[in-house]
């Protein structure tokens, strides 16, 4: 088995009216759990549909299992679970019916639909038919036949959407799960959220482009973004006076807002609780997920427009 | 092999639960009963004709109604699937595209084919036996009306087909498929009788016969009202054989081929069309 799960090379898609991928190279390892975060349009589900064989770069070169996905045969597809953006099914089907007639396609015995419904919680729903589910219920589904046959490579494209935050934590710890099985899962996601957080690796991606690859605390160190820190006092005009050489992003009637390179959060909170009477209050804000995304998201758009 | 089985099974399944294959040979059965007993209650009398008559009426029957069913029974297997976005979903599964179209062709033509004989067979039986049997060779040319129908049938399950991976939205593929429902049973006819009628009727013998084998609603009801004496005795065509330069072998090789190429063409196209 190689290394890596899925290796992309200067990928470029076009589509007639837009180019959605732009020379992305990326590489996935096996066995890691990555996370493939961008805005809408950013190229996410362009990227999913070439690592499935959907669809053919413009040019580049993708592999996938050591495979070419778009001249890949059945056995190829057999070792791919894939859910895709608000999954759909056939209305008028059952959730059974669904399951199994998806596995007899993927040559998977009957017995683990069974075991996949009970899994995600529709052994109760699961002669139903599918039109009476709820977006969550289809989701569910949709989870379900994606770990049919006990695929090598997951693809989860949007997989959170729709569901409620008891429903999002099951459905983490049944990835995080299948992690420890030595499965590779790659998701994407336009939010940042809990489980993109415990992900081995996050690619930003950005107007088609890649606009940073790495671990999530990586991508923290190299982002330096700063903390951020709230002080509420009577008279912010001579709190600013104390405050030479700390950047000061917003003042307002009764409180400054600072922001602080990490190193130097210690030595400015002192620095302010020294102050006295000053000070009413501090409220101290680290960089989250969301300014690391944003932050990359930007440093993009900024370069694109200087050049 | 398999996988066509499992996605044949599923459109069965699927057409035996939305009691589409109920009401086809429902439709089906109630018209050629209608057709045999009381064709000849305008002139006065109710009762079954030979089986002879039943084809001839059948055949006209099945050039309007089976066309139709069949288009409006296919012409959203590509288009529809991919509007509901299930298309996307199963090319990831090991189905390829040629599997998936060739798989609902097979169900396809196995419900047609069922409500057709359900209906026809039926109707065909009752006047067989009610009239104290019928001599063999009017049960071949109904056999041969059976067989050919769905012949008949998969041309046109072929054609929705060539729609349906033509299009993007299900009602350009409805509209497209009425028109060619137009095309071949109305349209068609009509301008070759217009031709008839501008040229005098002095059109080439030789060429007029091969102008019929565009249109597989013609190449039917060539064949089935000319393959047998008895049958074609009651169609008015007793003086037609000789003029038709064609064996049935050949019109059966010529309807298979108007299943065979739109299907090919259709095959390719879908191969082309990325999701």
């Amino acid at each position: 088995m190689s290394d890596f799960s899925c290796v992309v090379e200067q990928v470029v898609k076009r589509y007639p009216r837009h180019c959605a991928l732009d020379g992305v190279t990326l590489s996935v390892p096996s066995g890691a759990c990555v996370a493939l975060l961008g805005h809408n349009g950013a190229g996410k589900t362009t990227l999913m549909k070439l690592l499935l064989g959907l669809t053919r770069p413009s040019s580049g070169r993708v592999r996938v299992l050591a495979e070419d996905p778009a001249a890949a045969g059945a056995g190829f597809r057999r070792q791919i679970g894939f859910l895709p953006e608000s999954v759909t099914f056939y209305d008028e089907m059952t959730g059974q019916d669904t399951l199994a007639y998806l596995a007899r396609l993927k040559g998977v015995d009957r017995q683990q639909c069974v075991a996949l419904l009970a899994q995600v919680g529709l052994t109760e729903a699961a002669d139903r038919r599918v039109k009476t589910y709820s977006k969550g219920m289809r989701q569910r589904l949709g989870l379900a036949q994606a770990l049919l046959g006990r695929p090598r490579l997951l693809l989860l494209d949007e997989p959170t959407t729709g569901l409620d935050p008891i429903l999002r934590q099951e459905f983490y710890r049944m990835v995080l799960a299948l992690r420890g099985q030595g499965v590779t899962i790659v998701l994407s996601s336009h939010l940042l959220t809990e489980l993109e957080a415990r992900t081995d690796l996050a690619i930003i991606l950005r107007q088609g482009r890649l606009a940073a690859t790495g671990s999530l605390e990586a991508l923290r160190l190299q982002a330096d973004l700063p903390v951020r820190i709230r002080v509420s006092s009577e008279q912010p005009q001579s709190l600013s006076e104390q405050l030479a050489g700390i950047r000061i992003v917003r003042s307002e009637e009764k409180m400054l807002h600072l922001a602080v390179p990490v190193q130097e959060k210690m030595t400015v909170v002192r620095h302010l609780t020294s102050l006295g009477p000053l000070v009413n209050d501090l409220d101290i804000q680290l960089p989250t997920l969301d300014d690391l995304y944003h932050h990359f998201g930007h440093l993009q758009s900024e370069e694109s427009s200087a050049a | 092999m398999k996988t066509i089985t499992i996605i044949a099974i599923k459109e069965i399944r699927d057409a035996l639960r939305n009691r589409w294959v109920v009401s086809a040979t429902l439709l089906l059965a109630a018209l050629a009963f209608g057709l045999a007993f009381l064709g000849s209650a305008p002139a006065g009398a109710v009762g079954a004709k030979p089986l002879a008559v039943i084809v001839v009426s059948l055949a006209s029957l099945t050039i309007f109604l089976l066309p139709l069913i069949a288009l409006m029974l296919a012409y959203d297997a590509l288009v529809g699937e991919a509007e509901r976005g299930t298309l996307l979903l199963l090319l990831t599964y090991p189905v390829s595209k040629g599997q998936l179209l060739l798989g609902k062709f097979v169900g396809h033509l196995a419900v047609l084919a069922l409500a057709t004989w359900l209906g026809y067979g039926a109707a065909g039986l009752a006047v067989g036996w009610s009239g104290g049997g019928a001599d063999p060779q009017s049960w071949r040319a109904f056999a041969l009306l059976l067989g050919s129908s769905v012949l008949l049938g998969a041309a046109f399950i072929a054609m929705a087909y060539l729609v349906s991976s033509l299009v993007r939205e299900r009602g350009a593929a409805a509209g497209l498929a009425i028109g060619i429902w137009l095309l071949f049973v109305v349209l068609y006819d009509m301008g070759l009788l217009g031709l008839l009628v501008a040229t005098r009727g002095q059109i080439h013998e030789q060429i007029f016969p091969w102008l019929l084998l565009g249109n597989p609603a013609d190449i039917f009801r060539l064949l089935n009202l000319t393959a047998f004496d008895n049958v074609r005795s009651f169609a008015g065509l007793a003086g037609l054989s000789g003029q038709i330069p064609f064996t049935s072998l050949q019109l059966v090789f010529a309807l298979l081929l108007w299943i065979i190429v739109p299907l090919s063409l259709a095959t390719m196209l879908f191969r082309r069309r990325e999701p």
